[in-house]
């Protein structure tokens, strides 16, 4: 059985994810990254072993993905974080066409053709506004853990009017709604509205095209996927459970899958990291 | 006497001043915005008052400036921030031609010609970064009270170089530099010089010809000035008034009211419409 495994290190939280020979998922790990790249890495990858009991020693193939995936020293190959979405995304969802990738401290739209290859893509990587950490300033303004986001957002009944355009400054439009006594979960909502707002956005300049898949740690908040679909009015993909946060992993073990072949039916370059790379 | 005020009510401090009939500071007071505007504008000015050692009646014309100067419910006028930090730089330093004001949530530049008027400004209010908000954020996360932050900075032989730009982001590059065994002083550094970088980036929109004033909260940061003056080739003006100059201007325009009402009575209209042009007038 050839084994391979996926490790996506996001500014926020390490993902890491085991996958046979066949394409299943045999086991995964996650935990917050830190600032100890490499430590987290081994540390989610080891949790991604034992969750699949399977020893580091079956492993084939490791590629590292996300954007601590220089500082991952046992992967045998490093992809970005777009192309691993895109193979992830193809995996769950095939006829995708735009996938919007939101995480703690990044947001991507990012097109990709009928065989998952990256046609177009746009990063909103000098803001915090926009990303999962402008939700959590939000909820943290208010006096709200993370785990308290979506469970707060879905009580909204009228969504304020959150203008997004800097996480430090939404400080003050948190307080200027309080004290005018809007109630702490349409502010959250109105928090969501106006990332979304910011997400359509960055889909459009990629020249939006059905079928469109939302992934990464925002779906963590429930009504996110929700306001999406009504924003554009449109069905949207979304991975169920914990899935979402672990789609690059996914997508980057697959492509170790993808790699081990080659390499097991064509060697004699003697390098095993193929120039496709 | 008629006495003339001014109250800057900023997005995260507010400041009074009362000045004479000479334009002297007769008195002033700082205190933080915080959530109701009408009050702190309101407990600002009899502070201001207090210091001056001046009864309310005794204020013949009271201007409001800064974001929250519509709030400034007993105010007779309001006059934008702009207007009122070119004006209170003018006055202390008559030959001023750029004003850099940096404020808890918006930094500004503004060329000024010789007589004070305005000749072009460019603000940053629509993101916290090189904002006093950015050195609040980096003083919460190394936990060092904010009026240490320059004095710190100062120390650095070798800084480090800040790349975000994002105050949220730059909170984590802040932490990760320590994680990696960086020296405090250094990483202040860095953060002091990625400050001045985008305030000097402001300037240069506006133009920059010396004298250089520079004016609001952020003045108070050694590291902030001496880094500035290193960019710029230049020493800054800065006054140990420089954080009540937006206030100081307002309360200028408003001693030109009271000054201007009595030209009115010895018949100099053209005067008085003159001045009436810079004014929002509160509605009736």
């Amino acid at each position: 059985m050839s084994v391979t495994a996926g490790i996506d290190v996001g500014s926020t939280y390490t993902k890491a994810m085991i996958v046979s020979d066949d394409g299943r998922c045999l086991g995964r790990a996650m935990s917050k990254t830190g600032f100890k790249l490499a430590d987290a890495a081994s540390r989610v990858y080891n949790a991604a072993l034992d969750d699949a009991r399977v020893g580091a020693d079956e492993v084939s193939y490791v590629i590292a993905t996300g954007f601590g995936r220089l500082q991952v020293p046992f992967a045998d190959a490093h992809v970005t974080d777009l192309t691993a979405a895109a193979r992830g995304t193809r995996q769950l969802f095939p006829a995708t066409r735009t996938i919007l990738d939101v995480g703690g401290q990044t947001m991507k739209a990012t097109r990709i053709d009928e065989r998952a290859k990256v046609r177009s893509f746009r990063l909103n990587d000098k803001c915090a506004a926009g990303t999962g950490a402008f939700l959590e300033k939000t909820a943290r303004y208010l006096g709200y853990v993370t785990e308290e986001i979506g469970p707060l957002a879905a009580m909204s009944k009228s969504p304020a009017a959150i203008s997004g355009v800097c996480a430090v400054f939404a400080e003050s439009e948190v307080i200027n709604h309080l004290s005018q006594g809007t109630s702490p979960s349409d502010i959250m909502q109105g928090a969501i509205q106006s990332l979304v707002e910011r997400s359509v956005q960055l889909m459009r300049r990629v020249q939006l095209e059905p079928e469109y898949t939302l992934v990464g740690g925002i779906l963590r908040f429930e009504s996110m996927g929700r306001t999406l679909v009504d924003r554009l009015g449109a069905h949207v993909n979304l991975p169920e459970g914990d899935l979402p946060q672990f789609v690059s992993a996914l997508g980057a073990a697959w492509l170790g899958r993808q790699r081990s072949r080659t390499t097991a039916v064509d060697d004699g370059s003697g390098s095993r990291i193929p120039a496709a790379f | 006497m008629a006495y003339a005020a001014g109250v800057d009510v900023g997005s995260t401090q507010t400041k009074a001043v009362v000045l004479d009939e000479g334009g002297r500071v007769a008195g002033r007071a700082l205190i933080d915005t915080g959530a109701n505007v009408v009050v702190a504008a309101e407990r600002a000015f009899e502070a201001a008052q207090a210091d001056a050692r001046v009864d309310e009646r005794e204020v013949g014309y009271v201007v409001g400036t800064g974001y929250g100067r519509y709030r400034v419910t007993f105010g007779n006028a309001q006059v934008t921030e702009i207007s009122c930090h070119a004006r209170g730089a003018v006055h202390l330093y008559p030959a001023t031609r750029t004003v850099v004001d940096m404020g808890g949530q918006d930094t500004k530049a503004i060329r000024v010609g010789p007589a004070g008027e305005i000749l072009d400004f460019c603000m940053n209010d629509k993101c916290a970064a090189g904002t006093g908000r950015f050195l609040g954020a980096v003083a919460a996360a190394l936990d060092i009270p904010i009026g240490e932050l320059g004095v710190v900075a100062l120390a650095s032989e070798r800084p480090v170089k800040i790349s975000t730009t994002c105050t949220v982001f730059a909170e984590s590059e802040v932490l990760a530099w320590i994680g990696r065994g960086k020296k405090v002083e250094d990483i202040l550094l860095g953060i002091h010089r990625s400050m001045v970088s985008r305030a000097v980036g402001l300037m240069r929109r506006v133009g920059i010809e010396p004298q250089v004033t520079f004016t609001g909260g952020v003045t108070r940061n050694v590291g902030i000035v001496r880094e500035l003056n290193a960019a710029l080739g230049v020493t800054v003006n800065v006054s140990d008034q420089a954080h009540f100059i937006g206030a100081i201007g307002a309360a200028l325009f408003a001693r030109d009211r009271i000054l201007g009402s009595r030209m009115d009575r010895v018949a100099s209209p053209a005067h008085a419409s003159s001045v009436t042009d810079r004014f929002e007038e509160k509605a009736p």
